[in-house]
C-alpha cells in the first residue's frame, strides 16, 4: 500500500473542498494540501447548481434580511449564531469569486445583477444566467491551479477514514484506474463529499450524490444531525429529476395546474396580486411549494408524463429575449430532455429530492467532534438551514464555510504538526479497512448473492415511499424494517459481475451502497422519531403542527454495528429571533425585477 | 399510482434509472478492454429494452445494472453539463446522457470511448493528457494589480462579458479532441477546449496575463498546430467555437511575432 503524507486532506473537489483546499493554501503555503476526488473536480454536482448564490448587495436589503429569510426559511431549527457569520461572510465570497473570474450576470452599468428566489424579501441572489454552480465551480478549479502547495489526486475514491486514539489520522483511498489503496496520512482531514440525494429514487442529484462521507464519519462516531428534513424541489423533469431551476420563478414564471389554475393561492401564499411580490405564489419556499404539489396531485389536479404526474411550469410571458438571456440552460435542457420549448409551452415539472439539509454535525468552525476532522457543503450540518434550506444559500455555503473549514483545518495541521507520522496502528488500521473492501471483491462465486441494483432500487423505493414529502409513523415503520433488511441482505454478500480490480466501477459503488444504507437508516429513524411538523418534515398522523416545546431540537443520530442508528437530540442556539408562525403570501408591494 | 391509493405517500413510480417497461429492444455493441486480462479490445453486444425517452447513457446503466456489472463508462449529472461521459457514438463524438436511442432505431448502435485518448477501461479514456493542457495555459485571472475584497466587484459591462462568455461555456467534455485530426496526429498539440479556454482569459476585462499566455500560443503545439478543420466547434455540445478562438489567436501570434521582431526584448 502506498502511503502519501500531507499536512491537510480534503475530501471531495466540489465548491466546497476547492474552496477548502484554496483556503488552506493561502492560510499557510508551506503546508501540503492533497485533494483527493472520486471525480476530476470539475464534473463534481456543484456543476449542475444552476439559479445562483445569495449575498446581500442591495441598498435596500440588509444582514439582518437575509438572517431573517434564512431562519424563517428554516423554520427556527437554525444555529442562529452561525446564520450571523453566514450571511456576513456571503457577499465577500460572491466577490472573491468574480475577482477569480466568475462571470456573475451584469446590470447594463457592468455592476453585479442580483435575483429573486423564493422565501425572500428583497432581490439577493447573484447569478451566472442558469449555470451558476457551473460557473463557480469552474473558477475555483482553475484558480486552485494557480497554488503549487495543493496536489490533485482525481479520481480517487475514499472508501474510510483512519481514526486512532481518538483522533483522525488520515484516509484510505483507492485509486480507481488501478484499484490500489492509498493511505494518505493527515493530522487534518476536511470531508466535502456532498449530499445524499441518490437515496431516493427521483432526485435531480448527479449519479455521485450518493452520501458515502456522511456514512464514513457517521461510522466513526461522529452524529449525523437533522437527517430527516430532506428537501424536494418543487420543480424537476418528471422522471428523470432533472432540475429546472427556481431562477425561473425568480425571474417571473408562474406554476399552473392541468386546468391553467395557479393553484398556490390555495395553499396559504396567495392572494395572486400583486405579482410579482417577495415570499408569496411562486416566490413561496420550496417545502410549502412541493407539499402543494403533492396535495394538487391528490385532489387529481395534475396531469400525467410518461415520467408520473405534473403540472405547468408557464414562463411564456417573460418572452424569448428574456428566457434566452436568462435561462439558457433550462431551455436547451427542456428541449433535449422532454421536447418542450419553454418560448412557446410550458415545462411540465413535479417535486423531485434536491437536498440533504442534515449532514454530519460540524460547529460553526466546521469542526467535528472528532478531533482533526472537519465539514463543510452539503455533507455537513453547520446549522444555517434548520428544518428548510432557502434557495440560493447552498452555493453560498460552500464557499463561505469552504473557506472557515480549510481554514480551521490548516490551523489544526500547524497545531498538531505531523504526529501521526509512521505510527504503527495506523498502518494496522489501514490494512484492516483495506481487507474490508477487497472481502467485497472476492465475494465466493458460486454464492447467489444479490445484485447490487436490487438493493439500491429497493432502498430507493423504501425511502421515496416511506420517507416522501409526507410521512406517517406507519410508512416511515416500513422504511425502516425494509432498510433492517436491506442491510442484513447486503451483509451477507451482494454478487458482483466484475472482479477486476482496474476501473471497478462496480465494486466502488458497492462499497458506497454499504455507506447509503447506514445513511438512509439515519434518516428514516430520524423523521420517525420527530413527532411534529416542521419545515420539510411533514406528517399527516396526528402530529400536523410544529411542536416548539417538544422538538425544538436538534436531532442526533448515532452509528451504531449491525443495529439501527441511536437518536437522541441536542438543543438549537436562538440569539435573536424567537419562534414565529411562519408567514408567506399575503399583502405585499408589487416588486421591480431588476 | 391512482391518487387515491393509501398504501404509500409517494407520487410516483418514476425514477431516473433504467426502469424499463418498454418493449422495443436495440443492440447495443460497446467496446471493451480490460487492461488486466485483454491485450486488445473487443466489441460485446447487448440486446437493451428501450422507450422514446432514454438516452444512450440510460441504456449502458441498464447494461450495467441488469446485463453485465462489469461494463465501464463514466457518468454523473445526466444533464449535459458535467462533461464526463463523451463517448463515440456510430463514429461521431457525442455526450452519452445527450444522445437518445431513439434515433437509432432499429439498431445497432455502436458506443466506443474517445479516440485519440488512451482506453483506461471499457469507455472511460485517460483524461491526464488533456488535464496537463489545462494546466498549461494558465486558466485563471492574471490582475494587473492585487485587488483587495474591500474594493468590490470589478466593474464590467454585458458588452466586456459577451467578449469572452461563449469561452467560458466548455464543460471539459473532451469530445473536440476526439473530434480534431491534427490531435490525432500529434497528442503534444494543446487542442481546441484548452486553447479556448486560454483565449477566455485573455479576452477577459479583468485580466492582464496575455503575455504570460503568448509562448504557449506561439509554441508549434499551440495555434500553429491547428488546420482550421472547424470540426472541433461542429461537435462541441455547449456552442463553444474553439475554431474561432484560435484562428483569433493565430493573429494575435503573428501580431506578437512581428512586435518581438521590431522590439526583440519584448518591449513593444
Amino acid at each position: 500500500m502506498q502511503v502519501i503524507r500531507a499536512d491537510v486532506v480534503v475530501v471531495g473537489g466540489g465548491g466546497a473542498g476547492l474552496r477548502a483546499a484554496i483556503a488552506a493554501a493561502e492560510l499557510d503555503s508551506s503546508l501540503s494540501i492533497a485533494l483527493v476526488s472520486k471525480v476530476v473536480p470539475m464534473r463534481s454536482h456543484t456543476v449542475a447548481a444552476e439559479g445562483g448564490a445569495a449575498g446581500v448587495v442591495r441598498d435596500d436589503d440588509s444582514l439582518d434580511n437575509h438572517f431573517d429569510d434564512t431562519v424563517s426559511g428554516g423554520d427556527w431549527l437554525c444555529e442562529q449564531d452561525v446564520v450571523d457569520y453566514f450571511v456576513a461572510h456571503c457577499a465577500e465570497e460572491m466577490t472573491q469569486l468574480e475577482h477569480w473570474g466568475c462571470p456573475w450576470s451584469r446590470k447594463d452599468d457592468g455592476s453585479i445583477n442580483v435575483r429573486f428566489f423564493g422565501g425572500m424579501k428583497v432581490q439577493r441572489t447573484w447569478f451566472a444566467a442558469d449555470k451558476s454552480g457551473f460557473h463557480i465551480l469552474h473558477t475555483l478549479f482553475q484558480t486552485s491551479l494557480k497554488y503549487p502547495s495543493i496536489r490533485r489526486f482525481d479520481e480517487y475514491f475514499v472508501a474510510d477514514l483512519i481514526v486512532d486514539d481518538g483522533r483522525i489520522r488520515g484516509v484510505l483511498a483507492i485509486e480507481i484506474a488501478t484499484g490500489d489503496f492509498v493511505l494518505f496520512e493527515a493530522p487534518a482531514v476536511v470531508l466535502a463529499t456532498g449530499g445524499a440525494g441518490r437515496l431516493y429514487r427521483q432526485n435531480t442529484n448527479a449519479g455521485i450524490v450518493t452520501g458515502e462521507g456522511m456514512g464514513l464519519a457517521f461510522r466513526h462516531g461522529v452524529p449525523l444531525r437533522d437527517m430527516e428534513f430532506m428537501q424536494w424541489h418543487p420543480t424537476a423533469l418528471p422522471g428523470t429529476g432533472i432540475l429546472i431551476t427556481e431562477g425561473c420563478r425568480g425571474e417571473g414564471g408562474v406554476l399552473t395546474n392541468k386546468d391553467g389554475y395557479r393553484y398556490l393561492q390555495d395553499y396559504g401564499l396567495g392572494p395572486l396580486d400583486p405579482w410579482p411580490r417577495p415570499k408569496a405564489m411562486e416566490l413561496g419556499p420550496r417545502d410549502r411549494l412541493s407539499q402543494a404539489f403533492w396535495q394538487e396531485n391528490r385532489k387529481g389536479n395534475t396531469y400525467m408524463t410518461p415520467g408520473g404526474p405534473a403540472v405547468n411550469l408557464d414562463l411564456r410571458h417573460l418572452g424569448a429575449k428574456k428566457i434566452h438571456e436568462r435561462l439558457p440552460l433550462i431551455t436547451e435542457v427542456a428541449q433535449t430532455f422532454v421536447g418542450v420549448d419553454p418560448v412557446v409551452a410550458p415545462i411540465p415539472v413535479c417535486p423531485a429530492v434536491h437536498y440533504t439539509m442534515g449532514g454530519i454535525l460540524v460547529d460553526g468552525r466546521c469542526a467535528t467532534p472528532l478531533a482533526g476532522l472537519f465539514a463543510a457543503g452539503e455533507c455537513s450540518s453547520v446549522g444555517i438551514h434548520g428544518a428548510n434550506r432557502l434557495g440560493s444559500n447552498s452555493l453560498s455555503e460552500i464557499v463561505v464555510f469552504g473557506r472557515v473549514a480549510g481554514e480551521s483545518a490548516a490551523r489544526h495541521a500547524r497545531e498538531t504538526g505531523d504526529a501521526t507520522s509512521g505510527r504503527e496502528t495506523v498502518r494496522r488500521l489501514a490494512e484492516t479497512a483495506m481487507a474490508r473492501c477487497l472481502a467485497l471483491l472476492q465475494h465466493e462465486r458460486g454464492d447467489p448473492g444479490v445484485r447490487l441494483a436490487s438493493i439500491r432500487d429497493a432502498m430507493r423505493d423504501a425511502m421515496e415511499d416511506g420517507v416522501g414529502i409526507y410521512r406517517e409513523a406507519r410508512t416511515m415503520l416500513a422504511a425502516c424494517d425494509e432498510l433492517a433488511v436491506l442491510r442484513d441482505r447486503f451483509a451477507r454478500g451482494v454478487r458482483l459481475d466484475d472482479r477486476n480490480r482496474a476501473f471497478n466501477t462496480e465494486w466502488l459503488s458497492a462499497i458506497e451502497l454499504s455507506y447509503m444504507l447506514d445513511v438512509a437508516e439515519a434518516l428514516a429513524h430520524s423523521a420517525l422519531e420527530r413527532r411534529e411538523s416542521r419545515g420539510a418534515h411533514f406528517r399527516l398522523d396526528g402530529f400536523e403542527a410544529r411542536d416548539d416545546d417538544k422538538f425544538l431540537k436538534h436531532t442526533l443520530a448515532r452509528y451504531r454495528p449491525d443495529a439501527p442508528p441511536a437518536i437522541d437530540y441536542a438543543p438549537v442556539t436562538i440569539t435573536r429571533s424567537a419562534p414565529r408562525t411562519r408567514v408567506y403570501g399575503g399583502a405585499g408591494k408589487k416588486a421591480v425585477m431588476t | 399510482m391512482s391518487v387515491d391509493d393509501r398504501s404509500a405517500l409517494s407520487m410516483s413510480q418514476a425514477g431516473d434509472g433504467p426502469r424499463v417497461a418498454a418493449t422495443r429492444h436495440i443492440a447495443i455493441e460497446c467496446l471493451r478492454y480490460n487492461p488486466e486480462t485483454d491485450t486488445e479490445p473487443r466489441l460485446q453486444t447487448y440486446d437493451v429494452p428501450y422507450s422514446d425517452d432514454m438516452s444512450v447513457l440510460q441504456g449502458l446503466q441498464y447494461i450495467k445494472d441488469h446485463l453485465d456489472g462489469s461494463l465501464t463508462f463514466r457518468w454523473s449529472c445526466r444533464m449535459a453539463i458535467c462533461g464526463s461521459c463523451g463517448c463515440m457514438i456510430n463514429g461521431k463524438p457525442e455526450l452519452s446522457c445527450h444522445t437518445f436511442l431513439r434515433n437509432f432505431a432499429p439498431g445497432p448502435i455502436r458506443v466506443e470511448p474517445l479516440t485519440h485518448f488512451p482506453i483506461q477501461r471499457d469507455l472511460a479514456i485517460d483524461q491526464t493528457a488533456f488535464l496537463e493542457k489545462l494546466e498549461a495555459v494558465k486558466p485563471y485571472v492574471i490582475a494587473a494589480s492585487p485587488r483587495s475584497l474591500a474594493d468590490g466587484p470589478t466593474t464590467q459591462t454585458p458588452r466586456q462579458l459577451d467578449d469572452f462568455y461563449q469561452y467560458s461555456q466548455c464543460i471539459n467534455c473532451l469530445l473536440c479532441y476526439a473530434a480534431c485530426p491534427q490531435y490525432g496526429l500529434n497528442e503534444a498539440f494543446t487542442g481546441p477546449a484548452a486553447l479556448a479556454l486560454l483565449h477566455r482569459y485573455n479576452a477577459d476585462s479583468r485580466d492582464a496575463g496575455k503575455a504570460q499566455r503568448m509562448p504557449v500560443i506561439n509554441a508549434e503545439d499551440g495555434v500553429w498546430g491547428c488546420t482550421l478543420v472547424g470540426y472541433c466547434s461542429e461537435v462541441c455540445p455547449k456552442g463553444v467555437d474553439p475554431a474561432r478562438a484560435i484562428n483569433q489567436n493565430k493573429i494575435e501570434s503573428t501580431k506578437d511575432w512581428f512586435l518581438n521582431l521590431l522590439s526583440p526584448r519584448g518591449g513593444g
